[in-house]
């Protein structure tokens, strides 16, 4: 399999917002290859273009030119609902706010994406406890997002984001509205799903205590990749 | 597909309760209220149309007077013999009846009614749709001799006789007795307000010998078949008449032909006018429950934005986002039309009850503020979440 290509390729993406004397271009170029099951966790400066290459790697955004190969498909030259089928089954995503349904119960957030792929009620319910316990949420099924703290929303936006068992899993700063202690909770989760279960992760951050538990630091500055070097699993 | 659609929108419906009950108000008042003002306003033409109806069909009143200006004099009465021509000269006339009214006072035992008698003959119960609940009508003896009988209203005998048939009975009129042969069915109220019932009616002759004590004939009452023409009918009428009382040809008449027509046109008018000033107030609380809907809507864009943007982020399709917004709408609004009417029939029968008018359920008005209502439900309800769902889902995610 030395020839097989990457499960994620970027060539010469460019984004560029506005249009005319008011375009800002806030990618210039970006090349990355990112293979099954790696960690990687995204660095830069605030500005330098982190989320917007991961809104286009989650296919939540159109890059205004370049390639992207995603297990070998042009995902820039799909229609939108390819890409929500896309998002839909392999992809889940993690963000700083969380995005939680307001007024909605755990679980029903949890369900949410199996209730869009038409999963049954049974194996519905069964899946998204299982979620909730992996995440350590056993016994909070029936809590709505303002009865919950920081930490377990973003748990509950994790147990969501692999409850469909998704080969990539995308967190934009997911411990930026987070304290320490849980900042290292959710850390050890995200590493705990990409060791156990093989989940590709990628994950931008400001924190190099968090960007320790990954095996590969890409560093941007001013929509380029700056650097992209592989380094040690914490202890 | 459309069952998980289906879940996933009874489940945003109970998430928001608020929202859901206020939108589902907005319509509940719009359609109740201009159903019920419809229907309220639609009974009362229906009672004054029936009260109309009552007074007899395609009926002529033919009265002396009107004659103004310099030189006017009162004008005379008419005579038998007037009744006797139209009677003869007028084919389209299907019954001809002459009137003679007389204030009274009458007594059986200790109660005593003031009311008025009519002195006519039997073509005054044809002619003004009047039915017999018991006993008979005048013999043709009774009418030439002048006997003293009468036919008596629903009021009379109530106020008289109590709950007990007075057919066989005698009331006293003044100085004379009366044998009472006859009930009239009750009619009601008159379109003009006054009770149809309160009514004695006798023999043309009895009444001129003892009460009147002329041989005048106050009104005369002309009834045309229901195919006939009332203008052709009044203009025969007219023209007799002025060749009877020798009006000459550049002088006024000197009498008057109203017909059944003329009032109901004057009276349905007036209702109409109320109908449809009743409508337009319900329109305006149509439009404020609309704006109402409208700006709930509008007040939580920001919110449904940012769950349009969850929802496609972890994998809806536009068309899935869409159909659940739809068919929230649609539920809460064909809620909200239901209750509405069940309000709006409700609130009719009682305040057409209270009102004393007619309830007429009209299924076009119903329909239409329903489908009306739903309509700014659905509009408000979809087309925000339509333009939500358009957009990219990180810029859904990031609006403010
Ligand atoms: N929707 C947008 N419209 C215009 N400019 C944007 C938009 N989103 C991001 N930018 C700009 O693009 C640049 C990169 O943004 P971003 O990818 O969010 O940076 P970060 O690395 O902090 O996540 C920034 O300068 C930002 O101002
Ligand atoms: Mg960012």
């Amino acid at each position: 399999m030395t020839a097989a290509s990457p499960l994620i390729r970027l060539a010469g993406i460019t984004r560029t917002y506005g249009a005319g004397a008011a375009a800002f271009q806030a990618l210039n170029g970006i090349d990355l290859e990112i293979d099954e099951g790696e960690f990687v966790a995204v660095m830069g400066p605030s500005g330098s273009g982190k989320s917007t290459v991961m809104n286009i790697l989650g296919c939540l955004d159109s890059p205004t030119a370049g390639s992207y190969t995603f297990q070998g498909a042009h995902v820039e030259s799909m229609t939108r609902d390819q890409r929500a089928l896309l998002r839909r089954h392999f992809l889940g995503f993690v963000f700083q706010g969380f995005n939680l349904l307001s007024r909605t119960t755990a679980l029903e957030n949890v369900e949410l994406p199996l209730i869009y792929r038409g999963e049954p009620a049974t194996s519905r319910h069964a899946a998204a406890r299982a979620a909730l316990q992996q995440v350590g949420l056993a016994g909070w099924e029936d809590h709505a997002p303002n009865e919950l703290s920081g930490g377990q929303q973003q748990r509950v936006a994790i147990a969501r984001a692999i409850v469909t068992d998704p080969k990539v899993l995308l967190a934009d700063e997911p411990t930026g509205n987070l304290d320490t202690h849980n900042s290292c909770e959710i850390m050890e989760l995200i590493s705990g799903l990409n060791r156990d279960r093989g989940i590709t992760v990628l994950m931008v951050t400001h924190e190099p205590d968090m960007a320790a538990y990954a095996r590969r630091v890409v560093r941007f500055k001013d929509g380029r990749v700056d650097s992209d070097h592989r380094q040690e699993e914490r202890a | 597909m459309l069952w998980n659609t289906l879940l996933l929108a009874m489940r945003a419906i109970r998430r928001n309760l608020m929202r859901s009950f206020l939108t589902i108000l907005g319509v509940v008042i719009g359609v109740a209220a201009v159903i019920t003002m419809v229907t309220l306003g639609n009974g009362a033409t229906r009672s004054v149309s029936a009260q109309i109806a009552s007074m007899g069909s395609n009926l002529l009143m033919v009265r002396p007077g009107q004659r103004f200006g310099p030189g006017s004099e009162a004008a005379p009465n008419f005579k038998l013999a007037d009744v006797e021509a139209v009677r003869s000269q007028i084919g389209a006339a299907v019954a001809v009846a002459p009137v003679v009214s007389s204030a009274v006072t009458a007594v059986n035992q200790s109660r005593n009614w003031s009311t008025v008698v009519t002195g006519s003959s039997n073509d005054y119960f044809s002619a003004g749709n009047w039915e017999l609940t018991a006993g008979r009508s005048f013999s043709e003896s009774e009418e030439r001799a002048g006997k003293a009988v009468c036919v008596i209203g629903n009021t009379v005998r109530d106020k008289l006789f109590g709950q007990q048939s007075a057919v066989g009975a005698e009331i006293r009129i003044k100085q004379f007795a009366c044998e009472v042969i006859g009930q009239l069915k009750s009619k009601g109220q008159s379109a003009m307000g006054s009770d149809q019932d309160d009514i004695v009616v006798m023999p043309l002759r009895t009444v001129q010998r003892r009460l009147s004590g002329s041989q005048d004939v106050n009104m005369i009452m002309v009834s045309a078949g229901s195919g006939a023409s009332i203008d052709s009918i009044k203009a025969e009428l007219e023209r007799l008449l002025r060749e009877r009382r020798k009006i000459g040809d550049n002088e006024e008449d000197n009498f008057r032909v109203m017909d059944t027509r003329q009032i109901a046109e004057t009276l349905t008018g007036t209702t109409r006018i109320l109908t449809m000033l009743l409508g337009a107030v319900a329109a305006v609380s149509l439009l404020v429950g609309g704006i109402g809907i409208m700006n709930i809507m509008l007040v939580s864009v920001t919110e449904r934005t940012r769950e349009i943007g969850i929802r496609l982020a972890i994998g809806a399709l536009e068309r899935e986002v869409l159909l659940q917004f739809l068919i929230e709408a649609v539920v809460l609004s064909s809620l909200g039309g239901v209750i509405g009417i069940a309000l709006a029939a409700a609130a009719s029968v009682v305040l057409s009850g209270v009102m004393n008018i007619a309830y007429v359920f009209d299924p076009s008005i119903n329909l239409i503020s329903f489908l009306f209502s739903a309509a700014i439900g659905v509009v408000f309800g979809y087309f925000p979440a339509r333009r939500a769902a358009q957009l990219d889902p990180i810029e859904a995610l990031r609006h403010e």
